[in-house]
């Protein structure tokens, strides 16, 4: 048998669970109880499209230098599910350990010999101390976070702290959870011997707080101003809207006559959805709606007629994989394109690609200032990974000096003062016209809005050159856009290097951590995460100073290249796709693996020589 | 339609309505609409309607999905802002509007393709959240700007021009308005103005989803014999349960009514309908008896018009989910943005 594994706060520990068997809540508490300790973690659920009965597994990567990717493999598996009993036996690393409940005795062909095997009677335990089949089955879940705590070197009483602040004031809830968690610690520390795996104290969490992405992007609309939205039920957007909800309930009630300053409508549809907010924004309110892919698709027409009529939308694109129930609950950015050139006629849109839940937070909110500034639709484009997992994140900052940004709207007042108002006159050479909302003047400022065929007074006309007219001043709004959407950041390799690598979104965590080996492998990459479409000259510049640029994207077309090479008129030979799509999060080992190789190809004879 | 502009002098004793306007001040561009095409009817009766009303004509939004019908709003009311959406999305782009500014009237127009067909779901569901609007169908049975083809409000053995039988059955808007929980359900000819006038005034003094089925013959491809959409075959078959007269504030009756006949139905603002009623029996409250009755005298080839159906206390979806009374557009960075200090509080719970 290989040595068991030894680390201290650098390991992962996976939990093979029952889909709807209260494992989810116990599981966070563990994984909390970890940021606790002040030892940074990283979690994943990977679950099925199923409300009871099917597997559901969660991930714990423990990373004291702070890895919040996914990394890969198990050292400890905590095998609650024996329907996937072979399949997580088998996916332990060498060396690792099986938690598992003994109740009823198993014959040693279902175990290895390379790992260690942890029994522990959980359903005898539960079956003693309760009588009820319901707290059998969730007392079960806090029984073995007690019982890891033991294992692991935890701090049960941050655990047990943890428990109090999720029950606070509800005593009856708490005692039994608390009660339960005892059990479990006390059993472990009696019966079974410490493992070489280890959580200790440390310093490294910081600030920081641990968020999901949707709960972020809801907050960030909130922040942002949006007072209505509409959507329809999809995995995996579906939590942004109802915590858009709880957030209002709780921010946006007014304190006085208890009536709600926002509006929430499940629509009927996606096309519904789209159209509700499009209705709003014309009418002077930031709108939004969050979906995911097919929504995206039904959304075409109506993104289009947004474009062209010039309004302010504002969409939450949490990526998936394709069609079909099951795959769709794991994580892709697969939507790039149909996003950056959504419906029909010459159209592109701005995208944003937060990182984390930070910026899901920060880019929920700036978009509905660009959105209204440059009066044309905003994709915020997360994924399942960002939106659906909690991440340890840097903590929500606002400035309360900051004002929102509505964009050019005529008042009552400027037109009363004489100013001249064309819906779609490009006054500032921005390509940005003015706007009025209905029913600002008597007689000034009313307008028709159409997709097409106005002048730039919104007059109808059929006219070839207004049409055209009108192509050239979007084209000099996205332009304007360029300057406005947040910039690419840079990380230059440590030292000068020809080989650049470009990544946005939520493989920023994993690509980090893969420039760090790399730099081990002496491979050099000077890196670009790119932050939004239109993308702005230094992503330009940055791939003319290199002689190769890997773009690395978790899809399989390669889309974000493909955006690159169309709208920077790049030589394709110059980007090299590194591409993951299996629909779990790519992983700095993925990254790595894939970019080394690459580059050995590339220049065999002095890597082999070395 | 015509080429030549609209002259803008006005007569100099054209009536005013309360607010100083004419009628001209309702009125919009040329229609660009065919010669005699009902639909240009109805966006008259919409202009009378506002003007009597003496609505401030900047305070309606007018909206509309794709078709002949859709282009009309361009035709009436030129001072208010309008929006001519996607085939058949008008609804959903309507409560939009309405969610972020529930002070102004607004004005749905749409077809019976845009209606029945593509948009047959949108129909459905913002007359079942009790959106606060005026809802107008042109309803004339056929597609007219792809040339006739029929519509799903085409009768089951109606003729097309070119002799073709439509085999589908129809789609009744009316019966799908009661059903879904409309509060105000009307049904009118635009060849009978008398009629239609007053439906459109009291639909818009009233308060939640008010949807009209206005039958609007297609002058160039559904006005032969073996229509049920012709000008002829409406009048023949016009079944008409009342008439109405809208009343701001309690006017005195004056003519003599047999026993039974009028009643007098005060809406949520104040405004009097008041309905002269044709059939006795029929009751514009019971939204039960008018399916039966409107299902019943459909099967023997009536078409049934008047104030169908009305809930004078009805509530609309702003009522439904609680929202503030300033509107959504109005509120401000105050209002609007919890602010630093709760962000900071949010952190902490986060840890």
């Amino acid at each position: 048998m290989p040595q068991p594994i030894t680390s201290t706060n650098d390991f992962v520990v996976k939990f093979a669970n029952v889909n709807g068997s209260g494992s989810a809540s116990a599981n966070l508490l563990f994984a909390r109880s970890i940021l606790r300790m002040g030892a940074p973690v990283a979690t994943r659920n990977i679950f099925p499209s199923n409300i009871q009965g099917l597997p559901t597994w969660y991930e714990v990567r423990v990373s004291a230098a702070g890895h919040l990717g996914r990394r890969g493999g198990v050292d400890l598996m905590v095998a609650m599910n024996p329907q996937t009993w072979a399949q997580d036996v088998t996916s332990i690393d060498p060396g690792g350990y099986l938690f598992y409940d003994s109740t009823k005795p198993m014959p040693p062909s279902k175990f290895r010999d390379d790992i260690t095997v942890i029994g522990m009677p959980l359903t005898e335990i539960c079956n003693q101390a309760y009588s009820d089949p319901r707290q059998r089955q969730l007392f079960k879940n806090i029984i073995y976070v007690g019982a890891l705590a033991s294992l692991l070197g935890i701090d049960v009483a941050a655990v047990e702290q943890l428990i109090g602040e999720q029950y606070k004031g509800k005593e009856k809830l708490f005692a039994p959870n608390r009660d339960a968690l005892h059990l479990g610690h006390d059993y472990a520390a009696k019966h079974l011997k410490p493992i070489g795996l280890r959580v200790a104290r440390a310093e490294a969490v910081g600030d920081r707080i641990f968020i999901d992405g949707n709960s972020a992007s809801a907050l960030g609309a909130v922040y942002g101003g949006a007072t209505v939205a509409a959507w329809y039920p999809i995995t995996p957007s579906t939590s942004m809207a109802e915590a858009f909800q709880r957030y209002c309930r709780r921010f946006r009630v007014d304190p006085v006559t208890q009536k709600n300053r926002y509006a929430i409508i499940q629509g009927e549809d996606e096309l519904a959805s789209i159209g509700i907010v499009i209705g709003a924004a014309w009418n002077g309110a930031r709108a939004f709606t969050c979906t995911s892919g097919p929504g995206i698709s039904l959304m075409q027409e109506f993104l289009g007629l947004a474009y062209f009529a010039e309004i302010p939308a504002v969409v939450f694109d949490v990526q998936r994989a394709g069609p079909s129930t099951g795959m769709p609950t794991r994580t892709q950015q697969a939507d790039i394109l149909a996003a950056a050139y959504a419906s029909h006629g010459d159209t592109k849109h701005l995208l944003l690609f937060p990182e984390d839940p930070h910026e899901c937070f920060e880019f929920g909110a700036l978009a509905f200032d660009l959105a209204d500034r440059l009066q044309t639709p905003v994709f915020v484009m997360l994924d399942l990974d960002i939106g659906m997992n909690e991440w340890l994140t840097r903590p929500f900052h606002w400035d309360d000096k900051r004002q929102l940004d509505r964009g050019k709207v005529m008042t009552a007042a400027d037109l009363d003062a004489g100013k001249e108002f064309g819906r779609y006159l490009d006054v500032d050479g921005d390509g940005i016209p003015y706007r009025t909302y209905p029913g600002t003047h008597p007689n000034k400022g009313a307008f028709f809005t159409r997709g097409t065929s106005r002048d730039r007074y919104a007059k109808y006309t059929e006219d070839g050159a207004a049409y055209v007219d009108n192509m050239q001043r979007l084209l000099r709004k996205f332009e304007t856009a360029k300057k406005l959407v947040p910039a690419a950041v840079c990380t230059p390799a440590k030292q000068p290097t020809k080989v650049g690598v470009i990544y946005f979104g939520s493989t920023s965590a994993a690509m980090h951590e893969a420039l760090a080996a790399l730099e081990d492998q002496a491979l050099h990459l000077d890196a670009l995460r790119v932050r939004g479409f239109p993308f702005g000259p230094e992503v330009s510049e940055f791939i003319a100073a290199h002689e190769q640029v890997f773009v690395v994207e978790q899809n399989r077309d390669a889309q974000l290249r493909t955006l690159l090479l169309v709208e920077g008129g790049i030589d394709p030979a110059k980007l090299v796709p590194v591409l993951h799509y299996d629909g779990t999060p790519i992983t700095e080992r993925f990254i790595t693996g894939a970019i080394s190789a690459l580059l050995r190809a590339a220049k065999p004879l002095r890597e082999v020589a070395s | 339609m015509t080429y030549l502009a609209k002259p803008k002098l006005h007569h100099p004793a054209l009536p005013k309505n309360e607010l100083g306007f004419t009628r001209r001040d309702y009125e919009g561009a040329v229609s660009t609409l065919c010669a005699g095409c009902g639909h240009d009817s109805i966006s008259a009766a919409i202009v009378q309607a506002c003007f009597e009303l003496a609505l401030p004509p900047h305070r309606i939004a007018k909206l509309s999905g794709i078709g002949c019908s859709s282009k009309t709003p361009t035709y009436f009311l030129g001072v208010s802002h309008g929006f001519n959406s996607v085939h058949g999305r008008m609804p959903s782009v309507l409560t939009g509007a309405n969610l972020a500014n529930r002070d102004l009237i607004y004005l749905g127009v749409s077809g019976d393709g845009d209606s029945a067909s593509i948009g047959l779901g949108q129909f459905a569901h913002v007359l079942r959240r009790g959106v606060n609007m005026v809802y107008i169908v042109e309803n004339n049975g056929v597609y007219g700007l792809t040339k006739g083809q029929f519509s799903a409000t085409s009768d089951k053995g109606s003729k097309s021009k070119r002799g073709v039988q439509n085999l589908d059955a129809p789609i009744d808007l009316v019966g799908m308005a009661l059903q879904l929980g409309a509060t105000f359900v009307a049904r009118s000819f635009s060849g009978d103005k008398e009629q239609l006038v007053p439906v459109i005034m009291a639909a818009l003094r009233h308060h939640g989803a008010a949807f009209i089925d206005v039958i609007s013959p297609c002058v160039a491809f559904n006005n032969h014999l073996g229509s049920t959409k012709s000008f002829d075959y409406v009048r023949e078959h016009n079944d008409a349960v009342n008439r109405l007269d809208v009343i701001e504030g309690r006017a005195e009756i004056t003519a003599e009514y047999a026993p039974g006949t009028l009643e007098n139905v005060v809406q949520h603002d104040g405004s009097v309908l008041r309905l002269r009623k044709i059939h006795a029996d029929y009751d514009a409250h019971d939204r039960l008896g008018a399916m039966a009755y409107l299902q019943e005298r459909q099967a023997a080839g009536e078409i049934v018009t008047g104030l169908l159906y009305v809930d004078p206390e009805a509530h609309d979806l702003h009522d439904h989910i609680e929202t503030v009374e300033t509107p959504l557009n109005a509120l401000g960075e105050a209002e609007l943005i919890p602010g630093s200090a709760a962000l900071q509080k949010l952190n902490a719970s986060l840890r």
